[in-house]
């Protein structure tokens, strides 16, 4: 631990159910990846909501910076051909 | 009574876990990160449902009127029969993390021997614990650990505080005369049988977190036969408040 009065970060994932996929729910801190478990285990799962917990150090994920969204996301937003909403669907199919 | 071997027997167990979830209550807000606070206070309320449990059991044993909240909430100092060592304050959390750790290690190879009891429903409660104990074992023999085998200061502080519990670990093995009754009836675990798996498993952990076994070969006791030390009256009258208050009061 190189600092002593804080510890590091960690980013939370937790598979609610087999077959879903691991979601975050939020972060919290711990010494290491071990306490980490533990730590998201009490703090995320007491009310039995996972099956599975992933853990990934806060420094560790590279996000997008916000000041680029108009070069990031921007573009996307007069595309909507690219959502598949241009077909005629028969009755049949359900749940699309 | 009829039962009253096993009446006594029940609250032999479930005293333990009672006074220890309160300790472990009074963490709630106070522990040293949000982190560990709720750690301890879920190991509390795993405790206590424990102790619900139990309770029910022996007041449906007792077989008059009474009910569990009666015999957690309405006895005096002398009639509850936990061990000395559950009762100990929340000095530091060291002090906190070894009296949990002293607890668990014995608390598991308990459960894990009453699971075999020709009572089902001691059996039952023992075999649904036993998940909870495994992780509240696992919690603290991690923080034995990381404070004997840290830094200077959580190696000192972890020493003092086994130093100062150690006293207390011998009596887990006393037997009381209910104990004695329930294992000749197949229905209660034989405590003395356990001495050397513990110490063994305690020993192990202590040293692989570079603590020393104290020398001290004097131990108390006194605590399953009512007799307390200083701290108990303290924490009773915490646990005991509301209800004496006001007196059965439900929420």
């Amino acid at each position: 631990m190189s600092d002593k009065k804080n510890w590091p970060l960690w980013e939370i994932f937790v598979r609610s159910k087999n077959g879903l996929e691991h979601r975050h729910c939020g972060s919290l801190h711990a010494a290491d990846e071990d306490m980490a478990l533990e730590n998201a285990r009490d703090v995320y799962t007491r009310r039995s909501e996972g099956v599975s917990i992933w853990v990934v150090e806060s420094k560790n994920i590279t996000a997008s910076n916000p000041e680029n969204n108009g070069e990031m996301f921007e573009p996307a937003h007069d595309k909507v051909y690219r959502h598949p909403t241009f077909y005629d669907l028969p009755d049949e199919v359900k749940h699309m | 009574m009829k039962n009253e071997n096993l009446y006594k027997y029940i609250l032999g167990i479930a005293d333990n876990s009672l006074i220890l979830g309160q300790r472990l209550g009074e963490l709630t807000g106070h522990g040293p990160s949000l982190e560990t606070d709720i750690a301890c206070t879920n190991i509390s309320l795993d405790l206590f449902g424990q102790v619900r449990s139990y309770y029910q059991y022996a007041a449906k044993i007792a077989g008059d009127n009474r009910t569990e909240d009666d015999i957690a909430m309405l006895r005096k100092e002398r009639e509850y029969v936990n061990v000395l060592l559950v009762e100990q304050p929340n000095t530091d959390f060291a002090y906190t993390m070894a009296r949990q750790f002293l607890f668990d290690v014995y608390h598991f190879l308990f459960l894990t021997e009453l699971q075999k009891s020709k009572d089902l429903t001691l059996s039952a409660i023992a075999n649904k614990s036993i998940k909870e104990v495994s992780y509240h074992l696992r919690f603290s023999t991690d923080w034995i650990k990381r404070l004997g085998d840290g830094t200077e200061v959580s190696h000192q502080k972890m020493q003092e505080a086994i130093d100062g519990l150690w006293t207390y670990t011998d009596e887990l093995f006393h037997q009381t005369e209910a104990d004695i009754a329930m294992v000749s009836d197949g229905i209660g675990v034989d405590v003395t049988k356990l001495k050397e798996a513990y110490y063994n498993k305690v020993n192990a952990v202590l040293e692989e977190s570079t603590l020393q076994i104290p020398e001290s070969k004097w131990f108390q006791k006194g605590g399953k036969k009512g007799i307390h030390t200083e701290h108990l009256g303290y924490l009773l009258s915490d646990l005991q408040y509301m209800q004496r208050a006001y007196p059965n009061m439900e929420w």
